[in-house]
């Protein structure tokens, strides 16, 4: 498009400066309403924030969603039980193999069958590798919405040899849609064990890094010591989980204190909780958790019992009558699937309680009286994938 | 459309005839008016396992809640679930929170025990058990703790220093469906009410903003209800086999 006159030019400008205003700020008498997202790059997708602004501070701020709602709990309606899971993989894109968990120890509780201990212990590693390929990349993109732009380069850097690992196994990157009610899809590949020891390797020598490079980072601590502070019992009531809740001091995993399936009790390993409740806390937990996990994979890697990876069911799944729900502590928090089966071949109803959904929902009180630019440091610590909020 | 290839359907006629077979013997125990509580019994004499934890959890909400208490189930090792009243849906949050230190909101939805009208949707040529069952003149079976109404609330909260989870039930009026909000007592329950509100047409009071959590403001229905079409499934089958397109290049 060529713009040769000048009264182009400024017919073009005018018409781009009635679009931005329309989106960015209308002015009211209670003051300034500014409007963020829903694309926007702080949001991860399509969140949109509308905040009413008093000057710099925040009077009063509300996330709305649904840009990405997509409807799984009517979808998984119509699906066979092994159909589910190529739904749920695309809930939290960033950790997908965790997402498949839940749901199908939800059906294997249900059919009363046990995934044989090797399955278990693949499970809990790429368990724990998605759980590394989600946060790490919330340690490298945090730095970015406070300002820093290279962290996230080194994290998208290293974020790949874990991608690789699962790609390895699964043959998805992203959604790899491995497991199976009763265990797995294939076993390991050979010399899989000894690679991944090095992307492990890769990892810790990354948290090292972002340790330096941002949390030692003056700006960094300026910017998010004592900012967005929610105490535990707000944090509870909110039903806040994962690693924004042990941020808040609350020493609760649900890999440790209820766990379901996964060998987490075969481990040596530590809660990490940090008491401040601040944007800090939450960053320095992740960074802490993302060792944690380099280190119970260290461990599993070294102890996977042989024998088979399926356990016998049957070639057609009907779950028998009843209703489970089951929750695994996800990269982003506490992720569970309520089934309601009728004995037949599709579930009943599948309730999907997403951690970033709740997670979110605190977003109103958190950012009340924040400033302007503390709103993203704010929802970039509290960490959420749309897909999860959205569903 | 291509060909149904000839082992396919002999593989889906033998899987009929293993499901019919395998029905046969299941028909005589659910005739009985009380088919409910003897699957419920029956689940509970094969397992032979006593969860204590919850059996005593149980037994104190049972002191606590007296007749409010309609029904309750124990899963050994997998859950408790308790039913009440909607009249005492808030009440009986406020006493799992205070007396039994449920602090943790978990999530709260709504079940909708009526068979679809749809059927299963996956009626196509490949499909292994033809309907039988005219969907419309099913009864409503209930799950666990059983129930009287279309629309049941569940809420599951959770107690970190006791280490349960407990599942709240409460039937809902058919037509007017509606209960206590409980954002008093649990601010994170905010969301869940609206979103229950959209999905299936259920009413908080006193919830101060129940507007669409993820539809679009004007959207009529309530999409999650079972006699809410899914419109992608009526308008085009479900593929399954037959619909599968030929590969470039590949001989049909």
């Amino acid at each position: 498009m060529s713009l040769t006159s000048e009264s182009d030019q400024l017919a073009y400008i005018a018409s781009q400066a009635a679009d931005a205003r329309v989106n960015v700020e209308v002015e009211t008498d209670e003051g300034m309403t500014l409007n963020l997202g829903p694309q926007h790059p702080a949001t991860h997708g399509t969140l949109r924030i509308i905040a009413k602004l008093d000057g710099e501070k925040v009077v009063a701020a509300e996330p709305i969603m649904g840009y990405m709602h997509r409807g799984y709990e009517k979808l998984t309606e119509v699906r066979t039980y092994p159909q589910v899971t190529t739904l749920i993989n695309r809930i939290d894109w960033l950790g997908s193999f965790a997402n498949e968990v839940p749901f199908i120890l939800a059906a294997e509780q249900l059919m009363e069958v046990e995934a044989p201990p090797r399955a278990q212990w693949i499970r809990t590693i790429l368990f724990e590798l998605s759980r590394i390929a989600n946060v790490c990349l919330f340690l490298g993109d945090m730095a970015v919405q406070i300002g820093a732009t290279t962290p996230v380069f080194y994290a998208f850097r290293d974020r790949e040899f874990v991608l690789n690992q699962i790609e390895r196994v699964t043959g998805g990157r992203f959604h790899p849609n491995f497991d199976r009610i009763g265990g797995l899809k294939d076993d390991l590949p050979k010399g899989w064990i000894e690679e991944t020891r090095g992307a492990l390797n890769r990892m810790q020598a990354f948290c090292d890094e972002m340790e330096e490079l941002v949390l030692g980072n003056e700006i960094f601590q300026a910017r998010t010591r004592g900012i967005g502070t929610i105490p535990s019992d707000i944090a509870l009531a909110y039903g806040l989980s994962g690693a924004n809740l042990r941020a808040s001091g609350v020493d609760w995993d649900i890999r440790r204190d209820a766990n379901v399936g996964l060998v987490y009790d075969q481990v040596d390993w530590k809660v990490w909780t940090h008491p401040d409740g601040d944007s800090f806390a939450r960053f320095w937990v992740r960074l802490q958790e993302t060792r944690e996990a380099c280190n119970i994979i260290d461990q599993l890697l070294g102890t996977i019992p042989s024998g088979p990876i399926m356990a016998k069911v049957p070639r057609i799944i009907k779950v028998p009558p009843g209703e489970a729900y089951v929750a695994t502590e996800n990269p982003l928090g506490e992720m569970g699937f309520y089934v309601v089966s009728k004995g037949d071949l599709t579930p009943f109803r599948v309730k999907i309680r997403s951690a970033s959904f709740s997670n979110m929902s605190i977003a109103p009180w958190v950012l009340k009286d924040v400033f302007v630019p503390d709103i993203i440091s704010i929802l970039a610590s509290l960490y959420f994938i749309l897909g999860d909020i959205d569903r | 459309m291509a060909e149904i290839p000839d082992h396919l359907l002999k593989r889906a006629q033998a899987a009929r005839e293993k499901a019919q077979a395998n029905q046969e013997p299941k028909v005589s125990p659910n005739e009985g008016v009380t088919a409910q509580t003897t699957s419920v019994v029956d689940d509970e004499s094969l397992v032979q396992e006593i969860d204590e934890k919850a059996e005593n959890i149980l037994h104190q909400i049972q002191s606590g809640l007296n007749e409010k208490l309609i029904s309750s189930h124990v899963a050994p090792n997998r859950g408790l679930w308790i039913r009440v009243s909607s009249k005492d849906w808030r009440e009986t949050a406020q006493f799992l929170k205070d007396q039994l230190d449920c602090q943790f909101f978990d999530w709260l939805s709504v079940i909708d025990w009526m068979p679809s009208p749809y059927g299963r949707e996956l009626d196509t040529e490949q499909d292994i058990e033809p309907e039988t069952v005219n969907p419309e003149e099913q009864p409503i079976e209930w799950g666990y703790t059983g129930g009287q109404t279309r629309f049941q609330l569940i809420c599951r909260v959770y107690s970190i220093t006791l280490g349960i989870g407990i599942m709240v039930k409460a039937d809902l009026d058919d037509q007017n469906p509606r209960a206590l909000s409980l954002i008093p007592i649990y601010p994170g329950a905010n969301w869940h009410e609206r979103e229950a509100r959209e999905m299936f047409g259920v009413t908080f009071d006193e919830h101060p903003d129940l507007r669409n959590i993820y539809l679009p403001g004007d959207f009529e229905g309530h999409p999650l209800r079972k006699d809410y079409p899914l419109l992608s499934r009526r308008m085009k089958p479900w593929p399954g086999v037959v619909d599968v397109e030929v590969m470039p290049g590949e001989e049909k």
